[in-house]
């Protein structure tokens, strides 16, 4: 075991509504859908189902025109209910009614001892056709992993630090021959090391202590100390031209379970969170599931706010949403579309804030749970450098010269600046604080296309 | 609170797309956000919660940083007033003289200084914003108190449209604006802006032996006549003004603002402790004119040179400025390796000034000044420094 990596820089937001420890069982929605808009590199989506089509768990419905051999495939099993497209005919999700009892398409089932005599072209070809290579991230760029590369390591983060995050040990509880060959599975893909990232302050899972031929890293201090670019940039910096893969351990187990049991699990345990939940809690659903029945009878009214992931990097879907394929969470929060009396000066000790400005209450209490609604709490400005983007972005990089790099477009400045060390949800705590108001995310991923496309 | 929400929509559709006072949208929206903080959310994707801090509350910090200052100024011109008068006078009489000339001075800069900005707003169809809520305050505290009103308004309007405006609003301009006003008066009015205006008399002649001399032109003399700077400070009509513990209170002529290093530091408290003002930039400006003085010390060629170094600490606008004028975060060093090197040569170059150049006694100003033009250079370096050590990185 590595040292423990102790990083100072971060904020946590420590919200109201967290999940009680617990999973529970529910009744499955009747609906799922899977959104070609949660994997940012697609372009040109090739739809391969029609509506009233009958597909089992892992049948193809989509692919990549610019990526043909990544099949992005069915969660579950049922018809094809309904293709909903945008403006200009852009898909937007492929909706499913969804089988009481599921089937599955059958992949080649595998023993331990098997996977690891198995090629890489294999291996990559079992995951390419089940729908369960797009867990695999590439950096740069954060986009699904292009199969002909090999990374020079692969980086799992074994914790969530984002607001009212999962836990981890909950998520994967039980799992651990399946992590195990996960991990062994991929393992054929570089040649490197994979990190597997634990937090230093939380009880370590015994699928995480238990695992073999990663190297296990302690990560201490607050958000963003689990985001896995953050750990890279301490463990393995990347640098121009390196690739590196990011999996989160729920694709580490998908992976595993498609070679031991031929199957495509898209089961996953998912956190309800935020204030608006009665009951915060644990349940157990599928990649794509709909909101409504997730949370029927779950809403404490009002006019909410649903955001499939967490509060800093997730997209907000509506009352009847569905959940993205990387998401493991559900926050509602009340939307904040009031006008405020005096708002931007009167003294509150309701409202977070990571700067200790006038009013906004200097002693804080790290234990204190807020509740918070999305209201911008002021206008778009100009960037004002205040030097506290610098104060929540632990690793070795100047964001306000990076955006500024991006606004105008210096391909070379964004590159000296470490663009191919970022992804959107490093720079979300940075949004989150901005005093100026900017949509900095945005502004990180405009940046990161420029560069993917040139 | 209902019923100016009410007033407010019942006039808004005048400045919508198409209405009468389409024009003046930007005003409309810019008065209707002081009273109401608006109802805007946040986007569908990116960061769903926002920060309760903003712009504004970060200006406000400022604004209540700058209040003792204020109070502390009102009291002294008051002070100053009767001591050169030989007037007795209750501490009452002295806030009420004092006020009587510096609410004026604040009344016009904000007046003329918003109006500015609003006409540009209107022209140029951007959003009011609040830069103007701190410059409003720090150009009446650089002025001396006897200035004319006039003067206070022609350097407002100066610093607005030049200062700010032409680099394209707050947060674009190259140098401290309140500074700009400053400079502007000082070059553009060098007559009126030395001398007698650092006291105001009313009709009522000074009493005899006054004089109305800063230290600093103490200083300048002293090097222009070969006399001892101590000596001729003992010399001065009132024996103990310029003791050190005197200058750090700050009852002394001067400008409006800035004479009280007491009051300066607990701005400077409430800046640090907000973290709204960076710490690095205050400590390394007083760091640095305490070396350059302690380096003049060593070469003594006059007696100004000879001044103890930590007098350079209280005398002029050096604190004012150290804390609210060299931490502008706009116009300052924004990375905190550059903060470290604008402050200390800030402070450097401050000493330099005074002791060197007898034609500009306050060294202050044209420091921050000087500097607000080489921060992006230094941070240039700093910033080159990170790109060095990542290509270093990917070459191993």
């Amino acid at each position: 075991m590595s040292q423990t990596i102790k990083l100072k820089k971060g904020f946590d937001i420590n919200l109201v509504g967290k999940a009680e420890k617990k999973v529970t069982e529910i009744e499955q929605p009747e609906t799922f859908a899977i959104k070609p808009t949660d994997f940012v590199a697609i372009s040109r989506p090739k739809l391969l189902v029609k509506e009233g089509d009958n597909i089992k768990a892992g049948t193809p419905l989509f692919f990549d025109k610019l990526a043909e051999d990544i099949m992005y495939t069915a969660p579950v099993s049922g018809e094809v209910a309904e293709i909903r497209r945008g403006e200009k005919r852009k898909l937007l999700e492929v909706k499913i009614l969804a089988d009481k009892k599921l089937e599955y398409e059958s992949f080649k089932k595998l023993s331990v001892s098997d996977i690891v005599k198995m090629t890489r072209e294999e291996a990559a070809a079992q995951l390419l056709k089940s729908g369960v290579w797009p867990n695999i991230i590439q950096r740069p760029y954060g986009v699904v992993a292009d199969p002909a590369t090999s990374p020079k390591s692969v980086f799992i983060s074994g914790f969530d630090s984002h607001p009212l995050a999962p836990d981890m040990n909950l998520l994967i509880d039980g799992q651990d021959q399946y992590f195990q060959a996960g991990i062994d599975v991929l393992r054929k893909f570089t040649s490197g090391e994979i990190h597997l990232s634990i937090n230093n302050n939380d009880e370590i899972s015994q699928v995480f202590a238990h695992a073999k031929n990663v190297r296990l890293h302690k990560i201490a201090g607050p958000h963003p100390a689990g985001n896995v670019g953050i750990q890279i940039a301490h463990i393995d910096p990347i640098n121009k031209g390196d690739i590196v893969w990011t999996v989160h351990p729920i694709g580490v187990t998908q992976i595993g379970k498609l070679f031991l049991e031929g199957i495509y699990d898209a089961s996953k345990v998912v956190a309800l969170t935020g204030s608006e939940v009665r009951n915060p809690q644990y349940i157990r659903t599928y990649t794509g599931a709909c909101f409504s029945k997730l949370l029927s009878g779950q809403l404490n009214g009002g006019h909410s706010r649903f955001i499939s992931g967490n509060v800093l990097t997730g997209e907000s879907v509506g009352p009847d949403g569905y959940l993205g394929f990387y998401d493991n969470q559900v926050t509602v929060i009340p939307e904040g579309d009031k006008e405020e009396f005096l708002g931007w000066i009167l003294p509150s000790s309701k409202k977070i804030s990571f700067h200790r400005s006038f009013g906004l209450s200097i002693l804080k209490s790290r234990k204190k749970e807020y509740k918070v609604n999305t209201n911008t709490h002021g206008e778009k400005r100009g960037f004002v450098m205040s030097g506290a983007f610098e104060q929540v972005m632990p690793m070795d990089v100047l964001p306000t010269y990076l955006f500024k790099a991006i606004i105008a477009q210096d391909y070379d400045e964004m590159e000296a600046l470490g663009i191919y060390e970022l992804i959107e949800e490093d720079v979300a705590l940075c949004e989150f604080i901005d005093v100026s108001k900017n949509d900095l995310q945005q502004i990180l991923r405009e940046g990161i296309e420029l560069i993917r496309n040139s | 609170m209902k019923f100016i929400q009410k007033a407010f929509d019942s006039i808004k559709p005048n400045f919508e797309k198409g209405g009468k006072w389409e024009k003046f949208h930007t005003l409309y929206e810019g008065h209707r956000t002081i009273l109401f903080a608006p109802d805007i959310t946040t986007n569908k994707t990116g960061a769903q919660i926002r920060d309760a801090g903003d712009l504004k509350r970060m200006m406000m910090t400022v604004i209540i940083a700058l209040i003792p200052c204020l109070i502390f100024g009102i009291w002294n011109t008051g002070h100053q007033h009767f001591i050169s008068t030989g007037v007795d006078a209750t501490t009452l009489d002295k806030f009420l003289i004092g006020a009587t000339k510096v609410i004026p001075i604040i009344i016009v800069s904000y007046a003329v200084g918003l109006g500015t900005e609003f006409t540009f707003c209107v022209i140029r169809q951007h959003p009011v914003e609040e830069g103007f809520l701190v410059t409003g305050l720090l150009i009446p505290l650089v002025m001396p108190p006897a200035i004319p009103l006039w003067q206070v308004a022609m350097a407002t309007v100066f610093a607005v449209i030049i200062g700010k405006e032409v680099f394209g609003g707050t947060g674009m301009n190259i140098l401290n604006v309140a500074l700009t006003a400053r400079a502007f008066l000082y070059f553009a009015y060098p007559s009126q802006i030395s001398g007698e205006v650092w006291t105001y008399f009313g009709d009522v002649p000074p009493v005899d032996g006054y004089s109305g001399a800063t230290i600093l032109a103490y200083g300048a003399s002293a090097v222009a006549n070969g006399t001892d700077l101590m000596t001729d400070l003992a010399g001065h009509w009132q024996a103990d003004m310029f003791s050190f513990k005197n200058m750090f209170m700050g009852i002394m002529p001067g400008s409006i603002g800035e004479t009280s290093v007491l009051m300066c530091l607990i701005g400077a408290l409430i800046l640090i402790v907000t973290r709204v003002g960076s710490w690095k930039i205050i400590v390394s400006v007083f760091a640095g004119a305490w070396i350059m003085g302690a380096a003049f010390n060593l070469i003594g060629a006059n007696s100004f040179m000879a001044m103890p170094a930590h007098y350079h600490l209280v005398i002029g606008g050096l604190a004012f400025g150290a804390v609210f004028m060299a931490t502008d975060p706009v116009s300052a060093a924004q990375t905190e390796t550059g903060k470290w090197i604008y402050g200390f040569l800030i402070g450097i170059i401050t000493v330099i000034i005074r002791v060197i150049n007898p034609a500009y006694p306050e060294g202050i100003m044209l420091a921050i000044l000087f500097m607000n033009v080489f921060a992006p250079l230094i941070d240039f370096y700093v910033v080159d420094a990170n790109k060095k050590r990542r290509l270093k990185r990917a070459t191993i």
